[in-house]
């Protein structure tokens, strides 16, 4: 069956050992997760976390229901049946040269980013975005010579009407 | 009332109708075992931590009540680690409280200190890690809630010894009631299935054992007589439709029985309750029951279309779906008519007669299967069961026949050798007055063969027959079926004098080597008041039929007349 990224979101306790309840899940039947992000919700009690997955629909099904089964897992949503909106904030840090620095100032335009700051030979740069914008930014940035970057992962939140 | 964390747990446990506890004591449960001392809970004092989880699961399985095991840190909590992975396999509802060395030393690798929580993540429904003294009255109800909710399972508790002697003030609190009412069928899928019934010519039921855990027997055998419907069950589901009834099927699957594997594999209704649809009951899942339309009731909602695929997913508890079915079969006066379903009674005789379950008698040497047979006949089927794991929990599961649920206990999804003698234990304990018999084989025997020193200590009669063949059989007759005959590491005729060791540990032992023994042996041993192991040396090489090979589809059965003959 074809396979495809699937965007999940869980409402669950804040609590020491969630996550690792979340993922035994996931890595004790071999899945893997691509992206992952947590934070506690306006209710401190609860977190939630914002998980993908590349798999086939047969599969996130099962996935879903064991991870509903959880005592501390509250809600499951599966974001990419709904409405949303998906971003991923992305940070790299450049080495600056005189030969980058035009360039890199045009990719920093086109993808909206900012410099967030600079020192000396290097500088870091914050772009926001989906994940296409995101891997075309990379995409583009390589080039110049990334020293080092760091990515959320996606965050997502369904729109409403 | 300023109470001590260890004080509390009691009340708690009291609370929750606990009468019995099964356990061993270790430093940092000290406090907990002073408070024991002082108290009116039963504690049975087990030779090793696995026997306490098994005992409490065979507790839990006899009498439906949720069984507690209390072990110490450390190694005492990791040996429950496989009583807790059979429990959990199985849906068996127990609360297992672990001693954790003090909270200020947690995760500084203090002694006898493991990570049971994260240990046993994957094999609990839920664990947890009590870190303050008022936590522990909440806590602990909320273990045996989830323990005893939904689909049952397994629930372990941490408890650091400092939390355990700490003051706090406490007030009782109510036991969890359910939160919700179970979930029920939707009235339109179960008028749906209400016209598959009519509509059937040769439906069938095949129940698990959710049937059993939701306490709805009862239901299944008025469905089953309201509609005429014959009954498989899978091991697990075994008692929960009468052993002796003529709709009765057997058990299906790789050790099932002809009847039963051909019923489903030609049946055009399947009603499937309370099972999971395990590899050994399915064989290969592209032939099972290809013409049938399945209707699966199951309470877990991950149980369905997990394995199978199904026509009609109702996630129910068993007994509210077994009650509305059978409410709309009475309001709409369901019968069957006279020869809507004669055909398929009549082909289900004729593989009956075809095949029968059955074995080679032999005058001289002792048959396991026969042991059993006579051990039927003897309790006249009135007896809890236990089985270990192998040749001996087929045999006890084809031979012998079981009327009512609860009274046939084994491990049916982790297949735990060393499971029966301790679950016996714990069934006797539930049911004093009843004979506890645990089918052994030598092999498994001898995994929990310390608690025989717990029976006599606690006064526990129970019996093992010890289906005794110097073998570690099923993976014997494997070897022989599939790896022409070359018995890696399978033979175990070197092992103790069974009966010097039940002399050594207090117990009756008495041993059969001829054929013409075996019902003596057995009255001699049932029939004595305190604990017996009885020895049958039965024939070698005996292979459990039907036999479907593994990944083979179920119709495809090898029957072992060609052995036999």
């Amino acid at each position: 069956m074809e396979k495809k990224e699937y965007t999940l979101a869980l409402l669950v306790s804040n609590k020491p050992d969630v996550l690792a309840r979340v993922a035994g899940i996931l890595g004790g039947r071999g899945y893997n997760i691509e992206t992952l992000c947590v934070d506690a919700t306006l209710d401190p009690a609860y977190s939630k976390i914002i998980l993908t997955v590349i798999q086939d629909k047969t599969t996130m099904t099962k996935i879903e229901k064991q991870l509903i089964k959880l005592i501390d897992v509250h809600k499951v949503t599966d974001l990419t049946k709904v409405e949303s909106v998906t971003r991923e904030l992305m940070l790299v840090r450049m080495k600056l040269s005189d030969t980058n620095k035009g360039l890199l100032a045009l990719i920093i335009d086109t993808f909206n980013g900012r410099v967030v700051t600079m020192n000396g030979d290097n500088c870091v740069i914050e772009i926001t975005g989906d994940r296409a914008l995101i891997e075309k930014a990379v995409a583009s940035l390589k080039p110049l010579g990334i020293d080092d970057m760091a990515r959320t992962g996606i965050i997502s939140l369904e729109r409403q009407n | 009332m300023q109470l001590k964390g260890a004080e509390i747990l009691i009340k708690v446990l009291r609370q929750e109708g606990v009468h019995t506890i099964f356990g061993y004591p270790g430093g940092v449960l000290l406090d907990i075992y002073d408070e024991l001392h002082k108290g009116d809970i039963r504690h049975i004092l087990v030779r090793h931590e696995q026997g306490a989880v098994h005992a409490a699961d065979g507790f839990a399985r006899a009498s439906g009540q949720v069984g507690v095991a209390l072990v110490t840190s450390g190694p005492g909590a990791s040996n429950t680690v496989t009583g807790i992975a059979n429990a959990y396999m199985d849906s068996i509802p127990i609360v297992v409280l672990t001693g954790q060395v003090p909270t200020h030393l947690i995760g500084t690798d203090a002694f006898q200190e493991v990570d049971i929580v994260g240990i046993t993540r994957p094999c609990t429904k839920h664990n947890f890690l009590i870190k303050r003294v008022e936590e522990v009255a909440k806590t602990l109800h909320e273990a045996f809630h989830i323990a005893r909710s939904g689909r049952p399972g397994p629930v372990l508790v941490d408890l650091p010894k400092d939390v355990m002697a700490a003051l706090t003030e406490y007030k009782p609190q109510l036991p969890q009631k359910a939160a919700e009412a179970p979930p029920r069928p939707a009235s339109k899928k179960a008028f749906y299935v209400m016209d598959l019934i009519a509509e059937s010519t040769k439906p069938m039921i095949l129940s698990g054992g959710g049937v059993i855990l939701g306490g709805a027997s009862a239901e299944l055998r008025k469905m089953a007589w309201l509609t005429k419907m014959p009954v498989s069950s899978t091991l697990m589901g075994l008692g929960a439709f009468p052993g002796s009834d003529p709709l009765w099927l057997g058990m299906p699957g790789m050790h099932g029985t002809y009847y039963a594997n051909m019923a489903i594999s030609h049946c055009d209704l399947l009603i499937a309750i309370g099972m999971r649809f395990d590899d050994r009951v399915t064989g290969k899942i592209d032939h099972f029951a290809p013409n049938a339309k399945i209707v699966h009731v199951d309470v877990d909602p991950s149980s369905i279309n997990k394995n199978v695929m199904v026509d009609v997913p109702i996630v129910s508890d068993c007994k509210s779906a077994l009650q509305s079915f059978n409410a709309l079969l009475e309001q709409q006066k369901f019968v069957v008519g006279d020869d809507q379903r004669q055909e398929w009674f009549d082909q289900i005789a004729a593989w009956r007669k075809e095949n029968p379950l059955s074995y080679c008698h032999s005058d001289t040497e002792i048959k396991p299967q026969f042991v059993i047979e006579t051990l039927y006949k003897l309790t006249r089927g009135r007896a809890i069961i236990t089985t270990e794991v192998g040749q001996n929990q087929m045999w006890a599961a084809q031979f012998y026949h079981y009327d009512e649920p609860n009274t046939f206990l084994s491990s049916g999804g982790l297949g735990t050798m060393g499971y029966g003698f301790p679950a016996a234990l714990g069934a006797k304990i539930a049911f004093p007055d009843k004979l506890v018999i645990d089918i052994a084989g030598d092999g498994s025997i001898q995994m929990n063969i310390q608690e025989m020193a717990t029976a006599i200590q606690d006064n526990i009669p129970v019996k093992i027959v010890l289906l005794n063949n110097g073998y570690l059989g099923m993976v014997r007759q494997w070897q022989q079926l599939f790896y022409g005959r070359r018995y890696s590491q399978t033979d175990i005729t070197y092992q103790p004098d069974f009966l010097k060791l039940a002399e050594a540990y207090g117990w009756l032992g008495l041993r059969a080597t001829r054929p013409e023994e075996v019902e003596t042996v057995l009255k001699q041993g049932l029939e004595a008041p305190g604990p017996a192991l009885m020895d049958f040396r039965v024939s070698r090489e005996e292979c459990v039929y039907p036999m479907v090979r593994p990944g083979g589809p179920i119709h495809e059965m090898a029957l072992g007349r060609e052995m036999a003959n």
